[in-house]
C-alpha cells in the first residue's frame, strides 16, 4: 500500500518557493552586508566617511564653455551643475539632429533610386559597426583640429568655422583670431557631430522597421487614390509607423543620452568630465559616483516620461 | 528569388526612372566619385603607414615580454588548428563548397598581402604563412576522414573550445610551471579581445539566469532581477567602469580586490548580462506559455522544462539580438582607454603621444575602423547563418 496522503514538507508546494527566496535573501544580505561593513570600515580608515559638505568647499578648477557662469573659486557643487548643464545641452541638441538625421536615412531606404537606397544601407552598416568612441576621437583630433584658422577659415553667409571655433553671426576676424557673440567650441562640435552621426544610423533602422510594418496596401491604396508620394508618406504612412517607431526611438534616445558622457575623449567638459576632476581633486569616490548615477537615472527619467507622453499621443485612439 | 541581371533597362529603372532621380543618382555620383577619388589619393599617396609598421608588435599584443611571446605564437597555432578541425567537421565528406574556397582565398590573401602591408620582418611572416597553412591543413585533414572517426569522439569535438579557453588563459597569464605575465603587461589586440571573450563567455548565462528572474513567479527573485537590469541599463557604463576603478577597493577587504585589468573585465561582464537578459527575456515573452505548461503537465520538473522545452525555442528567438549585444561590448571594450588600460584604442593614444609618430591620428584610427569594422560585421554574419541554420523552417526543408 502506499505511504499516507501527508506530503512530507520538501515536496510541499506553498513552502518551498518561500524557503528558497528566503535562503537566497538572505545570501544576498549577508553579502550585501559585508561589503557594506567593508566600505564603511575602509572609508573610516581612509578618514573619507561619507559627506555631502564638501561640496560647499571652492572648486579650484575651471569649467570651459558653460552656460552658467562659473569661475575656479565657485563651489564644487556649482562646478557639477555647470557640467550637468553641458551635459543637457549637448543631449538636447543631439536629439533633435539625430532625429532630423535618422529620420532622413531611414525613409532614403524606401526610394525609388536605387543608388540612395544602397547608400542608406551602407551607412547604416558602416556607422553601426565601428565603436562610437573611435568615431569621437576620429572627429575632434583628425576633422575639428585640423579645421584652418584665421584667414583660411571656412567661411559661409553667417557662420565661420575656424580651429577656434564655429561663430553663428557676424564673427570678426581680429589678429589672426576670431571672436564673435555665438561661439561653440570644436569640443561641443566634435561630441555633437560623433553623437548625431552615430545614433542617427540606429535610428534610421527604427525609421526603417517602423515604416517597413505599414503594409503595402496602404501605399498601393493611397497612391491609387491620386496622392502624390510625398503626400501618402506624410498623411497615411507616417502616422501608422510612428506607432511602432516612438518606443523604438525612447530607448536610442536613453543610449545617446548615456553615449554623451564619452565627452570626456573630445575634451569636452561634461557631468562625467567634471565628476573625474572632483574626484581626483577630493577623493570623494562614493559621493561623486552617487552623483553621477543620480544624475544620468534621473535624464533617462525625463526622455522616458516625455516620450511616453508622445507614445500615447500617437497610438491608435479607441473609439 | 531571381538572380538579378545588370541589363541597362534595369539600371534605367533603378537610377534613371524619372527626372528627379535622374537628378539625385547624378548628383549622389559626383559625390561619391570625388569622395572616393580624394580617399584613394590620402591613402596610396600622402598617408604615411610607418606609425602602423613600426608599431605592429604593440598594436597586437602591447608590452608583453618579448621572450615570452612564443606562448602567444603557440595559442594562436592551437587556435587556428581548432578552427580548421571544426570547420572541416561542420562541412565534411571532403568537399569544399564555393564558400570555403572563397573564405580559403581570403585567409591566404590575408596571411600574404597583410603581412607585406605590413612590412613584417621575416620570421613573423613565415609564422603567420605558417598559421595560415596549419589551419587549412587541418580543415582538409578533417573534412577528409571526418567520415573515419566513430561517432562518440566527434561529439566530443566541441569541447575542444572551453579546454582551449583555460590552456589560453595559463599561456597567457603565467603558471604552470610557466613564467607569470602581470594583466598590466596585456594590451592592444590581445587585450580587447581577452576581455571581450572573457565578458560574452560569462555574461551570457549571468543574463539568462537575470532573465528567468524577472519571468519568475516568486516575488523576490523577481523584484531582485528587475531592479539590477534596470539599474545597469540606467547608467552609462563609463561610470559603471570609473565604480569599479574606484570603489571595488572599499567594498572588499584588503589585497582582496582584483587588479585594474580584471575589475574591467568584471565590470564589462556585469553590465552586459543586464543587456543581455533583456534580449533572452524578449525571446522568452514571444513563446506561447503552453509550451511551459504542457511541459510542467507531462511531469517535467521545472528546470528540466525550462532547460529542454523553454530555453532551446526562446533563445532562438533571442539570438539576433544577443550577438548585437556582443557586437556592443566587443565595441564597447575601447572605454576602457578611457580609464588608462591599454587595450586597441589605448595603445594607439600611447603610439600617437610618442613625438616620432605625432600627428598620424588619421592612419592609426583609420586602421582601428577597419579593424573593428571586421570584427563586428563578421559576427553579424555569424549571427545571420546561425539563424537560418536553426530556423526549423529552414532544417525541415533541408
Amino acid at each position: 500500500m502506499p505511504s499516507p496522503a501527508v506530503t512530507p514538507w520538501w515536496r510541499n508546494r506553498r513552502l518551498i518557493p518561500w524557503l528558497v527566496q528566503g535562503v537566497a535573501g538572505l545570501v544576498v544580505l549577508v553579502v550585501v552586508a559585508f561589503l557594506v561593513g567593508n566600505l564603511v570600515r575602509n572609508l573610516t580608515n581612509a578618514g573619507l566617511l561619507l559627506s555631502w559638505s564638501w561640496l560647499g568647499n571652492p572648486a579650484g578648477f575651471d569649467v570651459s564653455e558653460t552656460l552658467l557662469p562659473f569661475n575656479a573659486e565657485l563651489p564644487y557643487w556649482r562646478a557639477l551643475l555647470a557640467g550637468l548643464v553641458n551635459t543637457l545641452r549637448v543631449v538636447v541638441a543631439g536629439l533633435v539632429g539625430a532625429t532630423v538625421l535618422g529620420t532622413l536615412i531611414g525613409v532614403a531606404a524606401f526610394s525609388s533610386n536605387g543608388l540612395l537606397r544602397r547608400l542608406a544601407r551602407v551607412y547604416v552598416e558602416l556607422i553601426r559597426n565601428i565603436p562610437l568612441l573611435l568615431q569621437l576621437v576620429f572627429w575632434y583630433f583628425v576633422v575639428f583640429l585640423s579645421l584652418p584658422g584665421g584667414e583660411q577659415a571656412i567661411q559661409l553667409p553667417g557662420v565661420v568655422l575656424a580651429k577656434s571655433g564655429l561663430f553663428l553671426g557676424k564673427p570678426e576676424l581680429i589678429d589672426g583670431v576670431w571672436h564673435g557673440q555665438l561661439r561653440l567650441t570644436v569640443e561641443f562640435g566634435a561630441l555633437l557631430t560623433g553623437l548625431v552621426v552615430y545614433t542617427a544610423a540606429f535610428i534610421a533602422e527604427v525609421v526603417r522597421g517602423g515604416v517597413a510594418s505599414v503594409p503595402p496596401g496602404q501605399w498601393e491604396a493611397s497612391r491609387s487614390l491620386g496622392l502624390t508620394p510625398l503626400q501618402t508618406l506624410q498623411r497615411i504612412v507616417l502616422p501608422q509607423a510612428l506607432r511602432v517607431i516612438v518606443p523604438g526611438l525612447n530607448s536610442q534616445y536613453i543610449s545617446l543620452a548615456k553615449n554623451s558622457s564619452l565627452a570626456v575623449a573630445c575634451g569636452y567638459t561634461d557631468l562625467y568630465s567634471v565628476a573625474e576632476t572632483t574626484l581626483n581633486q577630493t577623493g570623494r569616490a562614493v559621493e561623486v559616483v552617487l552623483i553621477l548615477l543620480g544624475s544620468y537615472l534621473v535624464i533617462d527619467l525625463l526622455i522616458s516620461a516625455l516620450m511616453n507622453g508622445v507614445n500615447s499621443w500617437v497610438q491608435i485612439k479607441e473609439r | 528569388m531571381t538572380v538579378p541581371s545588370l541589363t541597362f533597362s534595369r539600371l534605367r529603372r533603378e537610377l534613371f526612372a524619372t527626372p528627379v532621380d535622374s537628378v539625385i543618382t547624378l548628383a549622389l555620383l559626383g559625390f561619391l566619385l570625388a569622395v572616393g577619388t580624394a580617399f584613394l589619393r590620402w591613402v596610396l599617396f600622402q598617408a604615411q603607414w610607418a606609425v602602423i609598421q613600426a608599431n605592429t608588435t604593440l598594436f597586437a599584443v602591447g608590452r608583453y615580454p618579448i621572450e615570452q611571446q612564443w606562448r602567444l605564437w603557440l595559442l594562436t597555432g592551437l587556435l587556428a588548428a581548432a578552427s580548421g578541425l571544426c570547420w572541416g567537421l561542420l562541412r565534411g565528406r571532403g568537399t569544399w563548397p564555393r564558400n570555403d574556397q572563397l573564405a580559403a582565398g581570403i585567409l591566404i590573401a590575408l596571411a600574404v598581402i597583410g603581412s607585406w602591408a605590413l612590412k613584417l620582418e621575416l620570421p613573423i611572416q613565415l609564422r603567420w604563412w605558417g598559421i595560415t597553412a596549419l589551419l587549412l591543413m587541418v580543415r582538409w585533414a578533417a573534412g577528409r576522414w571526418s567520415q573515419a572517426l566513430p561517432a562518440p569522439l566527434l561529439r566530443l569535438v566541441p569541447l575542444v573550445w572551453p579546454v582551449l579557453y583555460l590552456v589560453g588563459m595559463v599561456l597567457i597569464s603565467g603558471g604552470l610551471g610557466l613564467m607569470r605575465v602581470p594583466p598590466g603587461e596585456w594590451g592592444g589586440l590581445l587585450l580587447t579581445l581577452l576581455e571581450a571573450s572573457f565578458a560574452i563567455l560569462l555574461c551570457f548565462p549571468l543574463g539568462i539566469l537575470l532573465a528567468l528572474g524577472r519571468r519568475s513567479e516568486l516575488p523576490l527573485l523577481r523584484w531582485g532581477s528587475v531592479v539590477y537590469i534596470e539599474f545597469i541599463r540606467g547608467a552609462p557604463l563609463i561610470t559603471l567602469l570609473f565604480l569599479g576603478q574606484n570603489i571595488l577597493g572599499f567594498l572588499l577587504p584588503g589585497g582582496l580586490a582584483p587588479d585594474r585589468v580584471w575589475r574591467a573585465a568584471w565590470v564589462l561582464t556585469f553590465f552586459a548580462a543586464a543587456y543581455v537578459a533583456e534580449a533572452v527575456r524578449s525571446g522568452l515573452v514571444a513563446l506561447p506559455p503552453g509550451q511551459l505548461e504542457a511541459a510542467r503537465s507531462l511531469g517535467l520538473p521545472m528546470h528540466q522544462a525550462l532547460i529542454h522545452v523553454v530555453l532551446p525555442q526562446a533563445l532562438r528567438v533571442a539570438l539576433p539580438a544577443t550577438v548585437g549585444q556582443f557586437i556592443t561590448l566587443l565595441q564597447d571594450t575601447t572605454l576602457l582607454s578611457l580609464i588608462g588600460l591599454l587595450d586597441l584604442l589605448g595603445t594607439a593614444r600611447t603610439v600617437m603621444a610618442n613625438p616620432e609618430f605625432l600627428g598620424k591620428n588619421a592612419e592609426v584610427y583609420l586602421v582601428l575602423a577597419v579593424l573593428f569594422w571586421c570584427c563586428c560585421a563578421a559576427l553579424g554574419l555569424g549571427s545571420r547563418a546561425l539563424e537560418t541554420r536553426l530556423n526549423p523552417l529552414a532544417t525541415s526543408k533541408a
